[in-house]
């Protein structure tokens, strides 16, 4: 057990770090917020320069064979930096869809393309009546001779006016709510019958609501077996999550630190309004609730790195945005109300970061989702506990029938 | 970075396991299922099976009887011993005074105490609070008056666990009344049977018998038993209070605790079903067992952070808030899924909820810690 960074990914941080200290103090951030496209494509080239779209994937794809680990210090700076570059829908979220979803020599070609900054990606699933249930998809793609045909609307697709192409979740079988049926399918943005409507989100960033009317795309669009696509959703989704709890770990880490600083320096009754306990313990609570959010954001991490098994898998990491959304509220409204006046001032900086940090708590999935997907994946508990293979000490972390602590199969 | 567990660690977690399921006694494993007190004889009988193994005190320096383990195996060690309710040390001995005997303490009182706690020869205890002098510790007022090769003791400590149970208590005594309120204070080892010294028991809440008064009267102690300096006794508690805090967390019993609760939530019957099916019940024990699943990778990263040298400074507090928070919030789900069972002093679901109240108070009270933090980790 080792929490330390190897040499390599403190090359990265330090890079990262200083990148996001080079061009991302508040005023640039909110000025590039208010362009035409809501990021810079400088930027993005930049990135693509550093190498940083590859990092997390294998070798064999493009990538440099990182883990989610160097994902983890990516977004963490990203989260600091309130970073308004479409990282995680291009390449976290397509880009796992492309590497893991078997994919073909085009799609590869199209990882690539992605890594090498060429082209943009993100990723559709969200529907107007789905909410967070990612499985439930009336989005269709019919097969018509040796292409399939793609109808139905997406919601809130980040970045899809930047975007080269979609990874759109789109049912080629089976009814909305069917877990069989499901394919993901790469779409073109500039195909015909998609129509876009575009909106500055309220954290700042850039969204659409896009329709598919009659959109045709080639056989070899689907990715992976056409109708066998959940598992690599669920995946898609996870390294979602554990890449939004990283950044969650950045925007936490500058709301409690700026808070603390503005209680030394802010002066009421003639002392530092720092000097009230009242005050103190809130920011102490603000502290501990960003280092639960750390904390639980490594278990999410390992899990990404080690679980073998999808529903301890999907349980831990659903574990993890239930902790980052919950710390993160708290975080979040505390830097706010301890901020006083200023706090609400769309001018001042800290107001952004607590927007960022309220729309990840919808990002993927809130807490009673999460809660909900956490308890599907929860082992079946036998009435005595000291009767089974616990007691005699046979049983391995996870064995059926063991009541047995989560994750222990690789949790410390 | 990696957080997994190394071959060593797997095979580790099975000699611990595999020690367990033969000398943990049926009896005593039962108790602790059930959360039944355990008698002294009891502990002591589980205490010379840990010394016999040389797993008494893993945590001290190896040439005083303590393991070599690293951060990975303290951790599994504990978490095997949960898991398979087996009791856990009380810290009193070989966690708070004996740490404090081997920082500050002589040789001579190296070898004379330490074998000692080993062999189950002594229980100790830990006089600290006065009922004057809880969360202002060092306003304590126990007086030791030097005279000649002794000092004499008068005064009072309150809410001392199992002193009913224990033949030596180490106190914090005002040394020197005239000195500012941290210094004149001094670390002295006191044998409970000299005279003069009297215990007497406080019912908790709960019902039960676990701390007590003790009280000094003209009590003469060899001046020998001062550890370390006269006066310097302040650093020492601050030392220690910091190892206890680490101790008081209970992540490893928070996860059986849970399980515990799981189990009782499956027996209750609500409308014919099982009240553990209850989506509103399940989703409150998830949000815990959540919480402490953050809490035990924090209190890996704390540990990973002192076996790198760095003492437990004040983030021992922010774990000590967040676990004792948890064991509360645990033993009122555990009183709430009884329903009216919680009324039947046989469920012990009323008292266990009742005694842990006592985890935001002790050991330096929540509010305390807060403090702690705002003022040496915020600058505040």
């Amino acid at each position: 057990v080792d929490f330390s960074l190897s040499s390599d990914q403190r090359l990265i941080k330090d890079s990262v770090d200083s990148f996001v200290a080079d061009n991302y103090d508040f005023a640039k951030r909110d000025k590039l917020s208010r362009t035409d496209d809501g990021f810079s494509k400088a930027h993005w080239k930049a990135m693509a320069d550093l190498g940083w779209f590859g990092l997390a994937f294998p070798e064999g794809k493009g990538g440099f064979g990182g883990t989610p680990v160097e994902t983890m210090i990516l977004m963490e700076a990203f989260g600091k930096g309130l970073v308004l570059e479409p990282y995680l829908p291009s390449v976290i979220l397509a880009g796992t869809a492309l590497a893991h979803g078997d994919t073909t020599a085009e799609h590869a070609q199209r990882l690539e393309a992605m890594i090498g900054g060429e082209q943009i990606l993100t990723f559709a699933s969200a529907e107007p009546r789905s909410r967070y249930d990612y499985t439930y998809v009336t989005t269709t793609a019919k097969r018509d001779g040796s292409d399939y045909v793609v109808d139905g609307e997406k919601r809130a697709v980040p970045f899809a006016a930047a975007a080269g192409a979609y990874v759109v979740t789109v049912r080629t079988s089976g009814e909305a709510h069917a877990t069989q049926g499901l394919s993901l399918a790469l779409v073109d943005a500039d195909a015909p019958g998609i129509t876009r409507r575009d909106y500055r989100t309220v954290d700042g960033q850039r969204a659409s609501d896009v329709t598919f009317a009659g959109v045709r795309v080639p056989a070899s669009a689907i990715i992976g077996e056409p109708g066998e696509a959940l598992p690599t959703l669920d995946l898609v989704v996870d390294h979602g999550i554990g890449a939004l709890a990283a950044e969650s770990v950045g925007l936490m880490s500058v709301m409690q630190k700026t808070t603390t600083e503005y209680l030394k320096q802010r002066h009421q009754f003639g002392v530092p309004i720092g000097s009230f306990q009242a005050l103190q313990h809130k920011n102490v609570d603000m502290l501990i609730e960003a280092e639960m959010a750390r904390s639980i954001t490594f278990y999410g991490t390992m899990a990404l790195l080690s679980e073998t098994d999808p529903v301890q898998r999907k349980r831990a990491l659903s574990a993890t945005k239930v902790q980052i959304a919950r710390s993160g509220r708290f975080v979040g409204q505390n830097a706010i109300q301890l901020h006083g006046g200023i706090g609400m001032s769309e001018e001042y900086f800290v107001g952004h970061y607590f927007k960022r940090m309220t729309m990840i708590e919808q990002l993927l999935g809130d807490v009673d989702y999460h809660l909900k997907r956490y308890l599907a994946g929860e082992p079946a508990l036998h009435v005595d506990a000291r009767t089974n293979g616990h007691a005699n000490g046979t049983a391995r972390p996870g064995a059926e029938g063991e009541p047995e602590v989560v994750g222990a199969s690789w949790s410390p | 970075m990696d957080l997994s567990f190394s071959p060593e660690d797997l095979a580790f977690q099975e000699t611990v396991r595999d020690w367990l399921r033969t000398n943990l006694p049926a009896e005593i494993k039962h108790k602790m299922h059930v959360g039944l007190e355990l008698t002294k004889e009891e502990r002591i009988d589980w205490q010379n099976r840990l010394s016999a193994k040389g797993w008494m005190a893993p945590g001290w320096p190896v040439k005083y009887g303590g393991q070599d383990w690293s951060v990975t195996q303290r951790h599994i060690f504990e978490e095997e011993f949960a898991r398979n309710d087996a009791p856990s040390m009380l810290p009193f001995g070989v966690a708070m005074v004996a740490p404090v005997i081997i920082e500050f303490g002589s040789e001579e009182q190296r070898e004379h105490y330490l074998p000692r706690i080993l062999s189950s020869e002594d229980w100790w205890c830990q006089g600290y609070s006065e009922p004057g002098s809880g969360s202002d510790l060092a306003s304590l007022q126990l007086k030791a008056e030097r005279q000649g090769d002794e000092y004499l003791l008068n005064g009072q400590k309150t809410w001392i666990t199992l002193a009913q149970f224990a033949n030596w208590i180490f106190v914090l005594a005002r040394t020197d009344a005239s000195a500012k309120k941290q210094n004149g204070i001094s670390f002295i080892l006191v044998d409970m049977a000299t005279p003069g010294v009297t215990v007497r028991p406080i019912e908790t809440i709960d019902g039960g018998h676990e701390i007590n008064e003790v009280s000094f009267e003209n009590v003469r102690v060899p001046a020998k038993n001062l550890v370390g300096k006269e006066n310097e006794a302040w650093t020492y508690a601050k030392f220690l209070l910091e190892h206890e805090r680490n101790g008081t967390a209970g992540v490893a019993g928070s996860f059986h605790m849970i399980e515990r609760l799981k189990q009782m939530a499956k027996s209750e019957r609500v409308n014919g079903s099982a009240l553990l099916d209850d989506t509103e019940f399940q989703q409150k024990i998830a949000s815990t067992e959540i919480e402490l699943l953050a809490l035990s990778f924090a209190q890996m990263r704390s540990l990973a952070a002192e076996s790198s040298g760095k003492s437990p400074g004040a983030e021992s507090s922010f774990i000590k808030i967040k676990g004792t928070e948890i064991q509360q919030r645990i033993t009122e789900l555990m009183k709430d899924a009884v329903g009216y069972g919680a009324l039947d002093p046989d469920t012990h679901s009323a008292a266990w909820y009742f005694n842990f109240r006592k985890t935001s108070i002790y050991a330096g009270s929540n509010e305390i810690q807060r403090n702690i933090i705002a003022k040496r980790i915020l600058g505040l």
